[in-house]
């Protein structure tokens, strides 16, 4: 018993770091709490879901499509948008975040109705060990680790993650080895709404997704992201871990009505006593 | 005669108050209900102003405070407490909320401190779902309504939170024009060189917060009373947390009137897009807090009738400073 919740919060933590990367990502780079993450998501499963139900077309072709949908979407808020107030206090970006996770919310929810929907692909399941777990939930954890991990290596190897990592160590430091920084802001943006998508696609591969469920996720986000310390990949990817396993943990313990407020709980024990989160320190990729 | 401007603000804002005191016996049921939600979110916002304006800390336990003071009015009149005792404890609560979160949240900074203020906010929603026996869970409690024709409950209402209102700009103009109020401003603009000239930082932040949390308690309290229904997601309210903050900007952070006037002109955009736009509202609403953010960057009360003219100009030629 207690085996099969920890595997369900392994199963959940894979997802949760997908969840979590971007946002963590757009904290730490850009300094901006992005309270339009949740809708992200939510867009990303939709626009899946829109290309495989409405249009008939594969998974497969469609996933990366809205992944990708999602990265042009990020880029151009950043650039458009927010790049003009980010050096603002924080309650300015906060808020106009908040504004837009407004509109884009309430656009999904007039196009696609607040029903519940989801990709219906069933696997089938495998037994391990004695304990049952779908495949369909195995394929959108995979997919999300995997994604998280490959963003890890880009942010190490390529040049554009370099800057990245550097902007976000000092941002005038970089300005001055001529790094564009309007740019990374942007591409960091990006990279963040592309992972959301991920995050979205994998969601509805696994459970019904409804536009109603933006709080939920952003909620998600911010413990995850706390537990992990900002912007660091293999943060996010403990934070969701750990995240998915206490709340397996709270469920089995205290009833599934409790599980949400044990993360919380859980952040604000490690906002108050870890401020740079259980991962330690702020630093290099 | 001449005053200075902190004066002269509240002389405009007392007499605003006796203008809407008046008011009360000319306005119909639906005009009556609008007021008191004016007046009730200007409460919210002048007790938002001492923390998010004067101290410069982003606070989003606005909500947080507001249900604590929904259900501890509801519990003190469901254990058969009169109405006032009950409004006083909904304030006590409050304020005894805020010295219990203050001590571990203030002393985080920026995003950590908005970001706690939210947790808390969850954590009390998911609390007031799941604690039946006290709260009703996700069902809700009922109050017992208030005795009298729909006329004169309305009315008392609509004069209770405007008291509250005139407590909590009252309470304001005290904070402005005293040592109070310039340690506040010394720590918004810089907690550490505050600290060196002899201010207390923690005492200061603690009391400016335990002072918002419980007007904001308050406000929950008559709130509750008055609608005589509550339920958690209602009580404990994500969008209201946001939207005060807004409606301050709205008018002008950190001023004496600034809340007053957001208030009272968000609860009118709200109203009209309400009635004209029903199923875009929330998105017409961000449209609106984009628009204050780009447009409005100091609210209603920074603007300047010659600055109008170059508005578009200087948001056009904004560009990106690295700078903080």
């Amino acid at each position: 018993m207690v085996g099969q919740y920890i595997v369900n919060g392994i199963m959940m933590g894979g997802l949760y770091a997908c969840l979590a990367v971007g946002f963590s990502l757009v904290w730490g780079v850009l300094n901006v709490i992005n309270m339009l993450h949740g809708s992200m998501v939510i867009l990303g499963a939709y626009a899946c879901l829109f290309g495989v139900q409405r249009l008939g077309l594969p998974i497969y072709v469609v996933a990366p499509l809205a992944c990708g949908a999602l990265f042009v979407f990020g880029y151009a808020v950043q650039r458009g948008l927010i790049n003009r107030v980010v050096s603002q206090p924080i309650l300015i970006t906060l808020t106009l975040t908040f504004g837009l996770e407004l509109i884009v919310n309430n656009l999904i929810l007039h196009y696609f109705t607040a029903t519940p929907r989801s990709l219906g692909i069933n696997l089938g399941t495998v037994e391990l060990l004695g304990m049952r777990i779908p495949v369909a939930r195995i394929v959108g954890m995979l997919i999300a680790a995997m994604l998280t991990l490959l963003l890890y290596w880009l942010l190490r190897h390529s040049k554009v993650g370099r800057a990245i990592v550097a902007v976000r160590m000092d941002r005038h430091a970089a300005a001055l080895m001529g790094i564009r920084i309007p740019q990374i802001y942007a591409l960091t943006f990006g990279i963040g709404a592309f992972m959301a998508g991920a995050a979205g696609v994998a969601m509805a591969l696994i459970y019904p997704v409804t536009p109603m469920m933006s709080g939920v996720f952003l909620g998600k986000a911010f413990v995850i992201c706390v537990l992990g310390g900002l912007g660091s990949v293999p943060g996010a990817i403990i934070g969701g871990l750990v995240l998915g396993i206490v709340e397996g943990m709270g469920t089995l313990a205290l009833g599934p009505q409790w599980a949400t407020s044990v993360g919380f709980l859980l952040m604000m024990a490690v906002i108050i006593l870890l401020p740079s989160g259980l991962a330690g320190k702020k630093g290099y990729e | 005669m001449s005053l200075e401007p902190s004066s002269r603000a509240c002389l405009i804002g007392l007499a605003l108050f006796a203008a809407a005191a008046m008011l009360a016996f000319r306005l119909d049921n639906y005009e009556l209900q609008v007021g008191t939600s004016v007046a009730m979110l200007c409460a919210l916002c002048l007790a938002w102003n001492i923390v998010g304006g004067y101290m410069g800390y982003p606070s989003l336990a606005t909500a947080a405070f507001f249900g604590i003071g929904c259900y501890a009015d509801a519990i003190a009149q469901s254990q058969g407490l009169p109405i006032g005792v009950a409004w006083v404890c909904a304030a006590v609560a409050g304020a005894v909320a805020a010295l219990a979160l203050g001590l571990p949240l203030l002393r985080l900074k920026g995003h950590y401190f908005a970001i706690g203020t939210i947790a808390a906010l969850e954590v009390l929603r998911e609390v007031s779902n799941n604690w039946e026996w006290l709260t009703g869970g996700a069902v809700g409690l009922n109050l017992p309504m208030q005795a009298g024709d729909p006329d004169s409950v309305g009315r008392f209402f609509y004069l209770a939170m405007l008291g509250l209102a005139l407590l909590a700009f009252l309470t304001t103009y005290a904070i402005d024009r005293t040592r109070f109020g310039f340690g506040l401003r010394c720590i918004r603009q810089n907690e550490q060189a505050a600290a060196m000239v002899g201010i207390d930082v923690f005492k200061y932040k603690t009391a400016a917060f335990v002072c918002s949390g419980a007007l904001c308690s308050f406000a929950g309290g008559i709130y509750a009373s008055m609608v005589a229904f509550i339920e958690p997601k209602d009580a404990f309210s994500l969008i209201t947390t946001i939207e005060i903050p807004v409606m301050v900007m709205l008018g002008g952070l950190g001023t004496l009137l600034g809340p007053l006037i957001g208030g009272v002109f968000y609860v009118i955009l709200k109203e009209f897009v309400w009635a004209n736009f029903i199923n875009l509202h929330s998105g017409i609403l961000g449209l609106l807090i984009v628009a204050v953010i780009y447009f409005l960057p100091a609210g209603v009360m920074g603007i300047r009738p010659k600055k109008l003219g170059s508005l578009w100009r200087r948001l056009t030629s904004q560009r990106l400073r690295t700078s903080p």
